[in-house]
């Protein structure tokens, strides 16, 4: 247990910290000589996001009664510049999320964003790949797999089956510790969640980096829908050591459509009892007036530095953690 | 009884779980960066004794189990029932043989224990971490023999059998480490 006189000192060892200021040196270089310009667009901002399972820290500034929000990632506020004509864009900086504690979340962890005009996910992802092996040296090259061949493969359910539902229901009664709650899951989207986050993703190989690809596109977020197969998200995620390291997507660029989905984040907040959001109308004018073709991915920069340094709790690569912060 | 969310989870906490009330050892956040939120639970049935892993939808809700944990001296068995007292209130409870389970080899008269009580109702007993405890029978030794060379049987009062350095003899007083089962030293009398 914490000892209040031993709370001032750092959660994360010296020797760590230093590893860490070389990364982020090594993240700007590597994006100073791809010529992606650095921003550092606002922590504090009007509008938080409409995803039902996010939610934003707020606060109030004197004289003003509104709740303003500590950006969760700064995806909004970079497709406005990205719209504004900016050019590729890379992002090193603090995020928060409210109730979010574990070995691999702190409320205020650091994010790595960017955003490539004109990539498609491939190019993207190849590039995430070649920033991973700069910074961990030792990773090997990247295994791909669909979304529905790591179902297929780990849980012999194909999730894009009309039946997919109760079959899933099924085979994850084969895992005591989510038998019960896959039992009672109604909702399609969370049982496949449920089977990716607790069943299919402790299986991945954590020597190998892994990207999984072509979510579902009720699963799609901020991406856009694939043009030769309506059921898929040109989305991605990449998985390595046991982490989940990156999120990414050929981004939405239809201001329409985005609004749909903001409507249909928040019949889903609705739905969960979860307090209600509004939508980011500045980034629905942006994509109004135009966001280039692009893809974009966040990382998560303090896990990269928990594999870097062998470290299997996230306060270990923290200057001062939540509890010491 | 009331209900507890998946955010006042935590080590500790009594819940209901398979009609069994359980106790809490160890909660984990798993969170995708997009999606659901999962709390990964490892839980001790506090009747079997079983450790298992459960998993919850974050935010959803689980019943409570009213267990609380007393202290209570031991005053005797009438070979079904094991009787308690309150030392303050003079308040006496029944444990069967269920809830004593193997415990009954370490229960000493006047010892205080914990009684682990579900809905009023002991579901576990825990003996103090020592007891005294006189040797009823065990093999002479050899003179001159000093600890750790070995041992032999020891039977006790209450029936438990211990392994004892070869130099303690019948009728002495032993303490014993209930946790372990574990000879500690001889008692002077």
């Amino acid at each position: 247990m914490l000892q209040p006189s031993d709370a001032w000192q750092p959660s994360a060892d010296l020797a760590t910290l230093q590893l860490r200021a070389a990364m982020l040196r090594q993240v700007r270089d590597f994006f100073y000589r791809r010529n992606v310009l650095e921003v550092d667009t606002p922590l504090l901002a009007r509008f938080g996001v409409t995803d039902p399972h996010l939610t934003n820290l707020t606060t109030q500034l004197s004289g003003d009664s509104h709740n303003w929000a500590l950006q969760t990632s700064p995806e909004f506020a970079m497709k406005r510049l990205l719209a504004a004509g900016s050019g590729c864009i890379y992002q090193l900086g603090k995020a928060f999320r409210d109730d979010e504690q574990s070995a691999r979340h702190n409320p205020e962890f650091t994010l790595l964003e960017w955003y490539r005009i004109g990539f498609d996910l491939k190019q993207l992802m190849d590039e995430l790949e070649q920033l991973v092996q700069l910074l961990l040296v030792d990773a090997p090259a990247a295994n791909y797999l669909t979304y529905q061949q790591a179902f297929q493969r780990y849980l012999q359910v194909d999730p894009f089956a009309v039946n997919s539902h109760s079959a899933l229901q099924q085979a994850l009664q084969s895992y005591a510790s989510v038998a019960d709650v896959a039992r009672r899951e109604t909702d399609s989207d969370t049982l496949q969640q449920l089977a990716m986050a607790c069943v299919i993703e402790p299986q991945l190989d954590p020597a190998i980096p892994t990207f999984i690809t072509h979510y579902p596109a009720s699963q799609a977020a901020l991406a856009c829908l694939s043009n030769t197969d309506s059921r898929v998200a040109e989305r991605f995620e990449l998985f390595y050591g046991g982490l989940e390291l990156a999120n990414g997507y050929h981004e939405l660029t239809d201001a329409m459509l985005q609004q749909q989905r903001f409507v249909a984040d928040q019949q889903q907040r609705s739905l969960l009892s979860r307090p209600p959001a509004s939508a980011d109308t500045r980034l629905v004018a942006a994509l109004t007036h135009g966001l280039p073709a692009c893809a974009g991915v966040a990382v998560g920069f303090d896990r990269l530095v928990m594999l870097r340094c062998g470290q299997q709790h996230i306060r270990q690569v923290l200057p001062f953690a939540i509890d010491r912060a | 009884m009331a209900n507890y969310s998946t955010n006042e989870f935590k080590a500790g906490l009594k819940i209901m779980q398979d009609g069994e009330p359980c106790s809490i050892i160890e909660n984990e956040m798993v969170k995708p960066g997009k999606g659901q939120a999962f709390n990964r639970v490892r839980i001790r049935k506090l009747i079997s004794g079983k450790v298992v892993e459960k998993t919850f939808k974050s935010g959803d809700t689980v019943e409570g189990a009213d267990v609380v944990d007393v202290e209570l001296a031991f005053l005797y068995s009438d070979g079904e029932f094991w009787h308690f007292m309150n030392n303050d209130t003079f308040e006496q409870l029944a444990a069967d043989a269920k809830a004593v389970g193997d415990m009954t080899k370490w229960l000493v008269e006047q010892n205080v224990c914990v009684l682990t009580l579900w809905n009023g109702s002991p579901i576990a007993v825990t003996p103090p971490n020592f007891v005294e405890l006189e040797i009823v029978e065990t093999d002479p030794g050899l003179k001159g023999d000093t600890a750790g060379t070995g041992g032999k049987p020891a039977t006790l009062t209450t029936g438990a059998v211990v392994k004892v350095p070869l130099f303690v003899q019948r009728g002495e007083v032993i303490k014993v480490d209930t946790r372990s089962g574990e000879y500690v030293s001889r008692v002077q009398k």
